[in-house]
């Protein structure tokens, strides 16, 4: 067991490599509880959404979600959560575990008439089941077929839980918030309906063969989501944003640097997060998060790289202990699920 | 788990099979357990000079890095290659195949700090 925001946490349970096989073959399930909820509601809801956030909560039919970013003024990132429309006026934002507390100050103190916050985390524990029999776990669970499509909502049971074919694997599935009171019977449930239980380990391999950004690793303050490459989740279009006018200015100067996907092109320890990273002769950078990759077999990692060498195929080193190994800028994901 | 009664044992989970001067080195199968799914492993270059409770040599699972300690002094004369292409035979075989590397004990009395298999067991539970 680990801390992790607080949370104790399982590393794994049968084995990093094991878990990671049965997300990417069978189905696994993954306690998310750690992870924080709050509930957005009224008139004004979407309106004051859509100034927090970057993506266009306007655009988001009922009963669908999207992932979006909250920034600062800067430009820089707080947290990525997602953003699931329950209602017209009522949206579930699901947030880093450590990030709950800022994340609800920075909120609150901004909430404006015709909108109401509540902070429910301590109210909800959750669970994350993936994998490609993920859908059988769904029907043995609900009675009824997995939505095929992603990002989607449903409310059910009283009281409240919800059921949202999001995650963070790459592979299909689904994430089950439900109140605390109901999470261990529901952790059960998910394994008796044949997911195998995972920990945060394989989570951060998984999460990693996809390039998906881990807050706090890959994301911070002082990095706009741009130079993270989330531009896709960023409206420039909308009106106005916290962060809109730092993001528009970047992006007519241009970006200092990328983050940037990095594939090791020989045999090489496991690369870990704060590894120096070499291009040319010099120390330009260093990797914000790094792995052997069970699923391809080498080690990958994410690094901010200046934005001339930021292209894929450019040659650079990557420390261990003081020796290098040759790496290579990867297009993004490295994991390309089999059809 | 398993501790064989013709070794010698280091509080940090290193393991010495002694033949005449020189020690053969590699973890226990508690620390393969602990340290679960081993996919990079460095012995030492051959000729190295330790000095024990020195770190010998590295492994590492999918979580974390671990230091390997020598449990003794001495010159390095063998490493074992096998664990290098295969690191998982320290999982799976940690008191055969998956042996580290072999060292000429230079001061055979610090073979007296170690742990018998019974001290070893006891520390373990």
């Amino acid at each position: 067991m680990v801390d992790f925001a607080g949370w104790e946490m399982p590393v794994q349970y049968a084995g990093i490599l094991a878990e990671h096989k049965a997300v990417r073959e069978e189905a696994g399930v993954f306690d998310i509880s750690h992870m924080g909820e709050f509930l957005v509601s009224g008139l004004r809801a979407e309106a004051w959404l859509d100034i927090l956030l970057t993506n266009r909560v306007a655009s988001l039919p009922v009963g669908q979600a999207q992932y979006s970013l909250m920034l600062n003024e800067r430009g820089g990132v707080i947290d990525d959560l997602i953003v699931y429309r329950n209602g017209p006026e009522e949206f579930l934002l699901v947030v880093n575990a450590s990030m709950i507390a800022e994340d609800a100050a920075w909120m609150l103190a901004r909430v404006d008439e015709g909108v109401e916050f509540k902070n429910l985390s301590e109210d909800f524990a959750a669970l994350a089941v993936q994998g490609p029999q993920a859908a059988a776990v769904f029907e043995k669970l609900f009675s009824r077929p997995m939505p095929a499509e992603r990002n989607r909502v449903i409310e059910i049971g009283t009281p409240r839980a919800f059921v949202l074919t999001t995650g963070y694997t790459g592979e299909p599935g689904f994430e089950w918030i439900v109140p605390v009171a109901e999470a261990a019977a529901a952790w059960r449930s998910a394994l008796d309906a044949g997911a195998k239980p995972c920990g945060l380990g394989a989570r951060d391999t998984l999460r990693l063969e996809m390039c998906y950004p881990l807050n706090g690793s890959d994301l911070s303050p002082d990095r706009t989501p741009l130079e993270a490459g989330l531009g896709f989740f960023v409206d420039l279009e909308k009106q106005d944003f916290v962060g809109k006018s730092a993001l528009v200015a970047q992006k007519s100067a241009g970006f200092p640097s990328r983050l940037v996907a990095l594939k090791v092109t020989e045999k090489s320890p496991p690369i870990r997060p704060h590894y120096p990273v070499w291009a040319n002769g010099e120390p330009v950078t260093e990797t914000t998060s790094g792995a052997l990759s069970p699923s391809l077999g080498c080690g990958i990692a994410m690094a901010y790289l200046p934005a001339d060498l930021a292209k894929p195929g450019q040659e650079v080193e990557i420390e261990v202990r003081g020796r290098k190994f040759r790496a290579c800028v990867h297009k993004k994901p490295f994991y390309h699920k089999k059809v | 788990m398993n501790v064989p009664e013709n070794l010698r044992y280091a509080e940090s989970h290193e393991w010495i099979l002694v033949e005449g001067d020189t020690g053969t080195v590699g973890i226990t199968d508690h620390a393969q357990a602990e340290l679960t799914d081993i996919v990079f492993a460095e012995p030492p270059a051959v000729g190295k000079t330790v000095a024990a409770g020195e770190v010998a040599a590295v492994v590492e699972s999918v979580k974390a890095a671990s230091d390997i300690y020598s449990p003794v002094s001495g010159e390095v004369v063998e490493r074992n290659p096998a664990v290098e292409q295969d690191p998982a035979l320290l999982n799976t075989d940690p008191f055969g195949a998956g042996w580290i590397y072999k060292i000429r004990i230079a001061n055979p009395a610090e073979l007296d700090a170690l742990k018998d298999p019974a001290a070893y067991r006891s520390q373990i539970g």
